[in-house]
């Protein structure tokens, strides 16, 4: 990844996963979400020990498993067979949620539909009516985690920005999310609504992403 | 002699009445008691309330107990899956009740009842639909909402290994709700595959005191890596 803050290539969704990963520091405690959160692991450097959380009840989570190696009985949060690395440990589900809200877990990476620029955070539903309704521990890891990061998409594909003043989207947490991982540019937030931006991707500038967010962005990219 | 040993699936699930509340432990297939499960599904029970993380997948076990319209009542944190399409017919249908709740609180809930607590503040949930018209607080300047224990009638689990006294091994992240819900139900009925004698299970090791399991049935486990 290059270094410096104004790139002129958007990221790909791998690439967010590999800029997240570089902001993951050594021997953190971290719980990564189903889907592009879940690629983040892939861009870990083994040798900084970082300890990854499933919340069915494990630390230090390996890789998944393939072939000879699946095992039904070790499973990741989306039920899928992985693998131990040295060092993990198991326990029941409320030790697990314990992990996470009583402030244990240093960052969870998770996807979002919207995130407002006090860091509350909508990822669990839509809001559509007859939509069954489905949380898993999204709640849990939102008001659990010391850092919440976000990765997703600035822009629908209708072209409005999913960084917004309010929440039209249902509620996971409020004032949680400390930082955004987007296409075309990273956002630091706090619960009093300043959003700096620190770096842009695909030649945007901070201008062009107030008029996209309608957002007061402060320019931190220097 | 205490023997919590029983000889059938059948025989530990015969007085399991229509409108009981059963945890089911498990998570994906890692510690769900399936066999326990086909046998709830025998005896033809109406009005259950059933405590689980899911409402079922694919075409077996709780999905097809869903199905067969033994369940009145779904409590569970994730009941919306690419494979859940007994249940959600069901649910369209208003022919069965959800209580969806976040997961972490789904767990703490359930330990709750196990542990004689009365209610607990949670963060969790707070400033969400799923907090609605429940009770908050703010400690120390954090916000709260009130959550009650879950109990339940029954609890049907999935160990690795037991003994007579109902002591419990349980083989990595089948270990999941299996330890609370043992404490949680009047009842627990544990499938496991492997027997002990008293005395061979390290007591450093044991992860469920016997205290909080009443039936202990050994069952064949599919999984070759079980048996290794």
């Amino acid at each position: 990844m290059s270094i410096g803050h104004r790139h002129p290539e958007k990221l790909t969704r791998a690439q967010m996963a590999e800029r997240v990963a570089s902001d993951v520091p050594a021997g953190a405690v971290v719980n990564l979400g189903i889907g592009i959160p879940t690629q983040v692991s892939n861009y870990l450097n083994p040798e900084h020990e970082i300890i990854l959380h499933t919340e069915n009840g494990m630390l230090g989570m390996g890789p998944e498993a393939h072939g000879d190696d699946v095992d039904v009985d070790l499973l990741n949060a989306g039920k899928l067979p992985v693998t131990e690395a040295p060092g993990c440990s198991y326990f029941h589900h409320a030790d697990s949620f314990a992990i996470m809200r009583g402030g244990h877990l240093d960052i969870a990476v998770l996807g979002a539909f919207q995130v407002s620029q006090k860091g509350d955070l909508a990822n669990w539903h839509t809001g559509e009516p007859d939509a069954i309704p489905a949380v898993g521990g999204a709640m849990d890891l939102a008001v659990g985690a010391k850092d919440v990061f976000v990765i997703m998409e600035l822009m629908t594909k209708t072209g409005t920005s999913k960084l917004v003043p309010e929440l039209t989207y249902p509620v996971t947490g409020l004032g949680c999310v400390t930082r955004v991982y987007t296409e075309l540019a990273i956002f630091d937030l706090d619960r009093s609504g300043n959003v700096r931006v620190t770096e842009t991707y695909g030649g945007v500038s901070v201008a062009d992403l107030c008029d996209m967010t309608h957002l007061d962005l402060i320019d931190a990219t220097e | 002699m205490i023997n919590k040993f029983r000889d059938s699936v059948d025989e530990v699930l015969a007085d399991i009445p229509d409108g009981a509340t059963i945890m089911i432990g498990g998570f994906g297939l890692a510690g769900q008691p399936i066999d326990l499960i086909n046998g709830l599904l025998r005896r033809n029970l109406t009005g259950l309330t059933i405590v689980n993380n899911n409402a079922g997948n694919a075409d077996e076990g709780l999905a097809l107990l869903v199905k067969s319209g033994a369940v009145r009542k779904v409590i569970c944190s994730f009941p919306r899956q690419v494979d859940s399409w007994h249940f959600d017919k069901k649910y369209h249908a208003g022919e069965i009740e959800l209580e969806l709740v976040p997961q972490g609180n789904l767990a703490e809930r359930i330990r709750a009842a196990g542990a004689g607590i009365g209610a607990f503040f949670t963060p969790s949930g707070y400033g969400t639909t799923l907090a609605d018209g429940k009770e908050t607080r703010t400690i120390e300047g954090r916000d709260y909402v009130l959550e009650y224990p879950i109990r339940a009638d029954f609890a049907l689990i999935k160990a690795h290994k037991a003994d007579r006294w109902g002591n419990l091994l349980y083989r990595k992240t089948s270990r999941n709700f299996g330890p609370i819900m043992a404490m949680a139900a009047t009842t627990t009925i544990v499938q496991v595959p492997f027997l002990a004698e008293l005395g061979d299970l390290d007591p450093e090791n044991i992860v469920t005191p016997g205290i909080f399991v009443d039936r202990v049935v050994q069952v064949d486990s599919t999984n070759p890596k079980e048996h290794s």
